[in-house]
């Protein structure tokens, strides 16, 4: 336990730790493949290798690193399909700095701007508005990326925008929604989760009823958590927990921030805004059934794919990524024959070495220093 | 952008757009408070509270102490710095 003194309450650390220990033997299950419990946000990925969580428990535990960095799972050709739109010389791309070095097939968002397309970074899509205000002479296209943690600020800046009579501004929305994904990774036939950690920010949007279909179509355990050590592996005690009684229930860690409801006023902005796409393309993951939204009609005018052409071409990931199989748990990133190697943070081939919540650049930044 | 970074209320600088000036460890900026206004009477009640702020919209109201804690630990990853200073960038007037 190298790292524990770090924790800022080592000795709920360790009384934590000891609890995991005790329960496992008291858990059904085969002896020759570890239990998987997959954290589905990059947040908690990020926590877990800052902390060297995994090292940490005892054997015949494997944490699966998910889907939830929506940089990562950002295919190539949507970001091509920006690309092309930030290279119009009336377009100003608005993005957050995470999307800047996505690879796209030709190319990152961060190329088009040293090629002379005007790319620049925003904090929020409020600053991306008030560019417009500030360029009424110019097209301000926001680049809406996210799960439902960022999906409502973009909406009621589109409201904002709307609002106002803003007519130089747009949106090319990429945003995703958790709950098809999941359900999507549950239906994978090779795939043999055992619980889930699920995400903390996600669900200040949506609450934790959403997930009740994981507990009753699928029995498995789903414990909503915060973002501390502490936190995840309280959760992760919670999962065991629910392993060991043979229960597949919605729980949440995370209360004191998370509504079992979620909130409402972001819920109301997100409906009034956005419809499901009826498929979205994931990288390494494929097309998902209604696992993405687009703006609805009556907001057509803020909607960038339908004021600018884009090429909408579908662009396979490289054959020598196996981004897909890292997301699904079928392989660790350091499996994978480019890691660290040809795909490196700097050089990214594949979507999970590009943000620092990608399992793959997580690995890379804290793994070394391990020397397990 | 997908991890909330804890902010003060300190002012209600536009109650019809619902836009608010919230303090982080020194940098400032406005931040929209609709989704968390139905917590109060009156907007300018949110005034010295905590909030969880995902990129420039408060989500949530959170204490004094769990604000501290989520501080630590986005110092501690690494992400509180890129955060803030993508803030400052676009602070603004």
């Amino acid at each position: 336990m190298k790292f524990i003194d770090e924790f800022r309450d080592p000795e709920k650390a360790r009384a934590l730790l000891g609890a995991i220990e005790r329960i496992m033997p008291e858990i059904e299950r085969q002896p020759d493949r570890p239990l998987q419990i997959m954290e589905v946000c990059g947040g908690h990925t990020h926590t877990i290798y800052r902390y060297g969580l995994e090292q940490l428990l005892p054997p015949g535990i494997e944490l699966v690193h998910g889907p939830g960095c929506p940089v990562c799972v950002l295919p190539m050709g949507r970001v091509d399909d920006c690309v092309a739109i930030a290279k119009r010389p009336e377009v100003i791309l608005a993005t957050f700095g995470d999307a800047m070095r996505v690879p796209g097939s030709r190319g990152s968002l961060l190329q088009a701007k040293a090629e002379g397309a005007d790319v620049r970074v925003v904090y929020s899509p409020l600053d991306a508005l008030a560019l417009a205000r500030a360029h009424p002479d110019r097209e301000v296209v926001f680049f809406g990326l996210g799960f439902e943690t960022t999906m409502p600020s973009t909406a009621l800046t589109i409201l904002q925008a709307a609002a106002e009579g803003v007519a130089n501004f747009s949106v090319f929305c990429n945003h995703i929604t958790i709950v098809p994904t999941l359900q999507a990774l549950l239906e994978t036939p090779d795939l043999a989760l055992d619980g889930f950690i699920g995400p903390g920010h996600v669900s200040i949007v949506i609450g934790a009823e959403p997930y009740g279909f994981i507990a009753e179509e699928y029995k498995r355990p789903f414990v909503v958590s915060g973002f501390e050590p502490l936190d995840i592996l309280q959760s992760l005690l919670m999962v065991l927990r629910q392993l060991r009684d043979g229960r597949g229930e919605i729980e949440n860690q995370y209360s004191r921030v998370v509504a079992d409801a979620g909130n409402a006023a972001a819920l109301a902005a997100i409906e009034r805004v956005y419809e499901l796409r009826p498929h979205f393309e994931w990288r390494g993951l494929g097309s998902i059934e209604n696992s993405g939204v687009q703006i609805r009609e009556a907001y057509a005018r803020f909607d960038a794919e339908r004021r600018f052409p884009v090429p909408a071409l579908r662009v396979v990931d490289p054959d020598v990524c196996r981004c897909g199989d890292v997301l699904k748990g079928l392989i660790r990133p350091q499996q994978c024959a480019v890691f660290g190697r040809a795909c490196t943070p700097e050089t990214p081939l594949g979507a999970l070495m590009v943000s620092s919540e990608g399992a793959c650049a997580a690995l890379y930044q804290y793994g070394r220093a391990d020397p397990t | 952008m997908c991890l909330g970074i804890p902010g003060r209320i300190v002012e209600i600088v536009d109650a019809s757009d619902k836009l608010a000036l919230a303090d982080f460890g020194g940098v400032r900026r406005k931040v929209n408070v609709i989704c968390v206004a139905d917590a109060v009477t009156r907007l300018d009640d949110l005034v010295g509270s905590w909030v969880l702020v995902h990129v420039g919209f408060a989500m949530s109201l959170i204490d004094e102490a769990e604000a501290a804690a989520t501080l630590a630990i986005l110092d501690e990853i690494g992400e509180l710095e890129s955060e803030i200073a993508g803030m400052r960038e676009t602070a603004g007037p």
